[in-house]
């Protein structure tokens, strides 16, 4: 199947890592359709994509219902074919320590972090496996192997989805399926330019490159995991933050 | 048009890739057939676009046989 044929769908793709990922995706010659949560951010998706000349478009979708899943997925099959290239990419945080934190601000994340997974995925898996060939990737985090103070929600779902990775990675291999997961470290977004100013210092002490990450940084490496280059990796989970961690 | 019967096996065969000689009524996909669980999935997907229905995972857990899978369709289709 040649590339232009071949639909890629990319989760929370409205602004930040997500954003950069369809954008390079789309780039790499794939149709692209990437998702927000409001119809304003699916409108800003089809904006840029149709800027760069793609044929895809932006969709609303709530990772976390079930319904919004299927029609989504179901939407995709018919007007552009079955998504042969999935990223999970939206993700929430809800951080608090754990002997203050909610019940709700524990389950939101889990359902949108890693139910999400789930229910994304297996909509996606029959496409793929008919195809004799796909490509998973779920953005996961350094916090998911490094743990950080007020995100054991969060850290759990990451390291929950690179051990979803490596399960569904031996599922899937006899019809060359990949599954991988990419872990950024502190990446320059509008989630990480809210960190106050002290803790940004101290966070450049612990990065030996000096800087944040760029989300075009990891738009280059979700690209590379799927395309045809990368076909023996899968079930790994590739960390990119600087050198701050080193697996 | 052909028989149901021969429609089914031509797909176990096809998914299966197995001759379809070697595909009798009575096989199990799995013990005779040599299908892994994915393989399962996948032919009850391939019976599904044959067929022009949605077979309900329930009910897809309990096809294992090519017998069963002809029984389905007879009972569901008619």
């Amino acid at each position: 199947m040649s590339d232009a044929n071949k639909v890629a769908l990319v989760t929370g793709a409205s602004r930040g890592i997500g954003r950069a990922i369809a954008e390079q995706l789309a780039a790499s010659g794939l149709t692209v359709v990437g998702t927000a949560t409001s119809e304003s951010g699916a409108e800003a998706i089809t904006a840029y994509l149709q800027a760069a000349g793609n044929p895809g478009c932006g969709m609303r979708l709530d990772v976390a219902d079930d319904d919004s899943v299927n029609s989504v997925i179901a939407a995709i099959n018919e007007r552009f074919g079955a998504p042969l290239v999935l990223v999970n990419n939206a993700g929430i945080t809800r951080d608090n320590i754990l002997m203050r934190m909610k019940p709700d601000e524990w389950s939101d994340v889990i359902d949108t972090n890693l139910n999400a997974l789930y229910r994304v995925s297996k909509a996606c898996l029959r496409g793929m496996t008919k195809a004799r060939w796909g490509r998973i990737v779920n953005i996961t985090s350094v916090v998911g192997s490094m743990g950080n103070m007020g995100q054991s929600n969060y850290a759990a779902t990451k390291a929950g989805a690179e051990g979803f990775a490596r399960a569904l990675a031996r599922e899937l291999g006899s019809r060359a399926v990949t599954v991988n997961c990419v872990a950024p470290g502190f990446i320059d977004t509008d989630m990480t330019r809210e960190l106050p100013e002290a803790n940004r210092e101290l966070l450049l002490q612990q990065i030996p490159l000096g800087r944040l990450g760029e989300a075009a940084e990891i738009g280059a490496l979700v690209t590379f995991l799927c395309s045809d280059a990368a076909a023996y990796i899968t079930g790994e989970t590739i960390h990119i933050n600087g050198g701050m961690y080193m697996g | 048009m052909s028989s149901i019967e021969e429609r089914v096996k031509k797909i176990v065969a096809e998914q299966l890739g197995v001759k379809e000689e070697e595909v009798s009524t009575e096989a199990s996909f799995v013990e005779d057939l040599g299908a892994d669980s994915l393989d399962t999935v996948e032919l009850v997907m391939a019976l599904e676009e044959e067929f022009e229905t949605e077979i309900p995972d329930e009910e897809a857990e309990k096809i294992t046989t090519v017998q069963l899978a002809i029984n389905y369709i007879n009972e569901n289709l008619a």
